[in-house]
């Protein structure tokens, strides 16, 4: 499966993968509007939080909202989706994101706009055995 | 592949329709969880329209089964018998009901005057049909009337439409009929999702223990799933008005469909239970799992296992019917709520079971359940402990329309009696009602649905019974009033209450018979002795009745109250009551209504309805104190074996409550003895209760607390002061 493989030990916490998500999904630089996450965990240290594509979500999915593509990454419906977030509490990685207001939750789909931007090579699509 | 493998001619089905009226409907959003209307519908003059909900019905009734009963009380008399075209099947929803974030909100509440009791009763039921009902623009409908042939409803949500068809060709067994309208109503695979039916069966036509089907369709295992409106004979009446079927058809659901107030609450405070529930459920009660059938060993275990008819609360054998067994058979790892976003997901299946008998023998079906009442009422109760016997069981019941709890209950009765002499073989159709026969159970049950032989007699229920049984095979009929296990004609459900006061009164002390709807109060009284005194037995129930009665004003479901608990629930003052759950509910219900009530002001909600239910129930000549007393195999010991089955714990409590020896007694003066005991006692607790409900000692609401309360109709008025 498509993923996207976080190098913390790279990062510097300048937030650019935030900005760049956000941007391109929601038309607005918004951290809480990001499908990864940074958050520091320590003097110039930081903890990245992405999808790893592990499906928990989409069994626990009533409608069958989400799915998954030929290349493995995991698909939201959003036409299908009803908003009940079930699949936020069930993330064991606290990736499938929601935001104040929001109806349909959110996650990375390894489209790798924000590793193209990483300045320290943090970020990289990569694939693996499901 | 189809449920029932047998090919069927949708289409030829459908031709033979005939549109007897058709009405339309303003589209309307549903504003903070109220359309503000409900909808007319009568049988036998066609007519169907709508009615506003004035602001004094949503402040009296809130919702749910408020609703139901407030449109019941107006549509009958107190002459009104369940067969009367007068009577209603009521179906509301309530304002929190439909959301999609917080787990347990798609109940319908179903209500009608009973055959089995002759009083309201109300069911709180799964599937879509009530959310859908409600999005396509009506808080509550009413069916009055009877047809004069085979008719379903159709309501059409997206198109504000309404047909009542002449339908004469579909199944009249739910789990085709089922299967049936969801491809006729749903012009793709995908819209499947978007119907939703209710439904009985042959056996709810001949019986007075029929339960209705609520559906919902199950896009993994793409087919139907029932769940059941059980108690009290509303298939029964559904089947009495030739109802095949109601349909509603509804796309468009998202989370904001109830128009909140404060959406963000509402989904911060789903999002917490649902974690909550994920994170915590495996080590509590394993609902995502198994269900409530994770009971029946703890029951065993407590001795509160109905085994034999009531007579005991344990077999060596349970162990056949244990959480592990049901677990094999329940297919795993599918979400199996039974509303969008319940995470609790309890609904569970058995996949692909080959019947055995009956006209779907050979059959490989899915079989919704077994739930704990259905495996202690037809399991264990008549003492069949082959799984796949109360499987076999859950499938015909619900099918055909027939409820669980009273089959299993009226069941075991019919094999007490058998051992006892008062039924043989000849008496039973040639069935042998021996404890444990799984097959002449299933063969009473086909013949409920067949409306032939024994069955029909069966069918009326325990109360039937025992007068029948007296007429006409001259039985002892304070033998039969001892183990006949039913209140007010409503067959008891699943627990052994004898040696729990606190729960005699929560099976008895209720509004519609012994159910575990109102009170579940075994665990608080027998195992933790939380409630030693009559002043807090009395409380307990008090609170529990009332705030329990919440979750059918709303369309919600009580399991997430109580069946998953946050981590550090013991450290509260009241941990039996949940307060951190109790105050989700409060706020949710603002987030979505936009009301700011508090925790005293929902339990005043509740009081308004459950003292009007208990004014509506002397409406229809019921409703007092001798109407609220259990069979005495519900309080103790009827017979020398069950006696002796728990001498010690008898003697002990002979020797330290009462300050007699029983040394030197023979069983038969020992019962005697405690019998005389535990009646004064239930007496006791009978006063305590009324005072603390503020009803007069023969159980009657006084004025003065229906206005300190709110309920203070004229004519709910009127009608206490002829009574008091």
């Amino acid at each position: 499966m498509k993923y996207l493989k976080t190098f913390a030990e790279k990062c510097n916490g300048c937030n650019t993968c935030m900005n760049v998500c956000s941007q391109l999904y929601f038309k607005k630089d918004d951290p809480e509007k990001s499908a990864i996450q940074v958050s520091p965990a320590g003097k110039n240290s930081y903890t990245l939080s992405v999808c790893d594509q592990c499906r928990v979500c989409a069994g626990e999915c009533p409608t069958q909202a989400i799915s998954v593509n030929k290349m493995g990454v995991v698909l939201i419906n959003k036409n299908l989706c009803i908003n009940c977030l079930a699949c936020v509490a069930a993330c064991p990685t606290a990736t499938m994101m929601t935001y104040r207001g929001g109806l349909v939750p959110f996650k990375c789909i390894a489209c790798d706009a924000c590793a193209k931007e990483c300045p320290t090579g943090a970020l990289k699509i990569e694939v693996k055995e499901n | 592949m189809s449920a029932n493998e047998r090919k069927y001619d949708i289409e030829k089905i459908k031709d033979a329709h005939k549109v007897l009226k058709e009405f339309t409907y303003e589209l309307k959003p549903v504003v903070r969880g109220y359309n503000d209307r409900t909808l007319y519908i009568n049988l036998a003059t066609l007519e169907i329209m709508e009615k506003p909900v004035p602001a004094e019905m949503k402040k009296k009734f809130i919702g749910g089964k408020g609703f139901d009963l407030k449109l019941l009380w107006d549509a009958v008399s107190g002459s009104t018998r369940w067969d009367s075209p007068e009577n209603e099947i009521c179906i509301a929803t309530g304002p929190i009901a439909g959301n999609t974030n917080y787990p347990g909100s798609g109940k319908s509440i179903v209500t009608t005057i009973s055959p089995a009791t002759g009083i309201p009763i109300d069911c709180n039921v799964g599937g879509h049909f009530g959310p859908y009902l409600k999005f396509s623009g009506f808080d509550a409908m009413e069916i009055q009337g009877k047809s004069d042939r085979e008719v379903i409803i159709f309501i059409d949500g997206n198109h504000g439409k309404i047909q009542i068809l002449e339908a004469p060709l579909e199944a009249v067994n739910s789990h085709v009929l089922a299967e049936q309208l969801h491809e006729m109503f749903a012009a793709n695979e995908r819209e499947k999702q978007h119907v939703s039916a209710v439904s009985a069966g042959t056996g709810a036509e001949h019986t007075w223990i029929g339960c209705l089907n609520f559906s919902y369709w199950d896009k993994r295992r793409k087919l139907p799933r029932l769940k059941q409106a059980g108690r009290g004979g509303t298939g029964t009446v559904f089947r009495n008005k030739k109802i095949k079927a109601l349909v509603v058809k509804y796309s468009g659901l998202t989370g904001k469909s109830n128009n909140p107030v404060d959406l963000e609450t509402l989904q911060k405070t789903g999002l917490k239970l649902h974690k909550e529930i994920i994170s915590l459920d495996d080590k509590q009660c394993q609902m995502r799992t198994i269900g409530t059938a994770h009971l029946v060993e703890i029951m065993n275990d407590y001795d509160l296992l109905p085994t034999k008819n009531f007579r005991y609360g344990s077999h060596p054998e349970a162990v056949k019917l244990a959480s592990w067994v049901w677990k094999k058979y329940f297919t795993q790892n599918v979400p199996d709520g039974c509303w969008f976003g319940c995470t609790m997901s309890c609904a569970h299946g058995v996949d692909n079971f080959e019947l055995k008998t009956g006209p779907y023998k050979g059959h490989k079906v899915l079989v919704d359940g077994p739930e704990y009442e259905t495996v202690g009422g037809c399991g264990s109760n008549p003492a069949i402990f082959d799984p796949e016997a109360v499987i076999e069981i859950n499938f015909y019941c619900d099918t055909y329309g027939i409820d669980t709890i009273s089959f299993g209950t009226l069941t075991g009765f019919i094999m007490d009696c058998y051992e006892n002499g008062i039924l043989n073989k000849e008496r039973c159709g040639g069935l042998e009602m021996t404890w444990g026969n799984w097959r002449a159970a299933l063969e009473l049950m086909h013949q409920m649905a067949r409306g032939e032989g024994f069955g029909l007699v069966a069918g009326k229920g325990v109360k039937y019974m025992q007068e029948y049984f007296v007429k006409e095979y001259g039985a002892d009929a304070q033998f039969l009033k001892d183990i006949g296990m039913h209140g007010k004609g409503l067959e008891q459900s699943e627990y052994q209450s004898k040696e729990s006061l606190a729960q005699q009164g929560g099976y008895y002390l209720t509004n519609k018979g012994p159910q575990h709807d109102e009170a579940w109060l075994i665990f608080m009284d027998m195992v933790n002795n939380m409630i030693p005194t009559f002043e807090k037995k009395a409380e307990a129930l008090h609170y529990f009745p009332v705030f329990r009665t919440w979750f059918s004003l709303q369309g919600l479901c009580k399991l997430p109250w109580n069946d998953i608990e946050p981590a550090n629930n013991a450290e509260n003052d009241e941990p039996n009551k949940v307060p951190e759950h109790v105050q989700n509910y409060v706020d949710i219900y603002n987030a979505i209504t936009g009301e700011k009530i508090d925790k005293k002001e929902m339990l005043r909600q509740s009081e308004r309805v459950y003292n009007f239910q208990r004014v509506f129930n002397l409406k229809m000549g019921h409703g007092k104190r001798p109407d609220d007393y259990p069979p005495y195999r519900a309080m103790g010991p009827v017979t020398v074996e069950e006696y002796e089955s728990r001498a010690e714990r008898y003697d002990t409590l002979m020797q330290e409550k009462q300050g007699i020896d029983p040394q030197g007694k023979s069983s038969e003066e020992k019962i005697k003895i405690l019998r005389k005991y535990r009646e004064q006692q239930y007496e006791s607790l009978i006063d305590a209760v009324f005072k603390r409900r503020g009803w007069s000692k023969d159980g009657v609401p006084t004025v003065e607390h229906l206005k300190k309360i709110g309920m203070d109709l004229p004519e709910v008025i009127a009608l206490v002061k002829k009574h008091l």
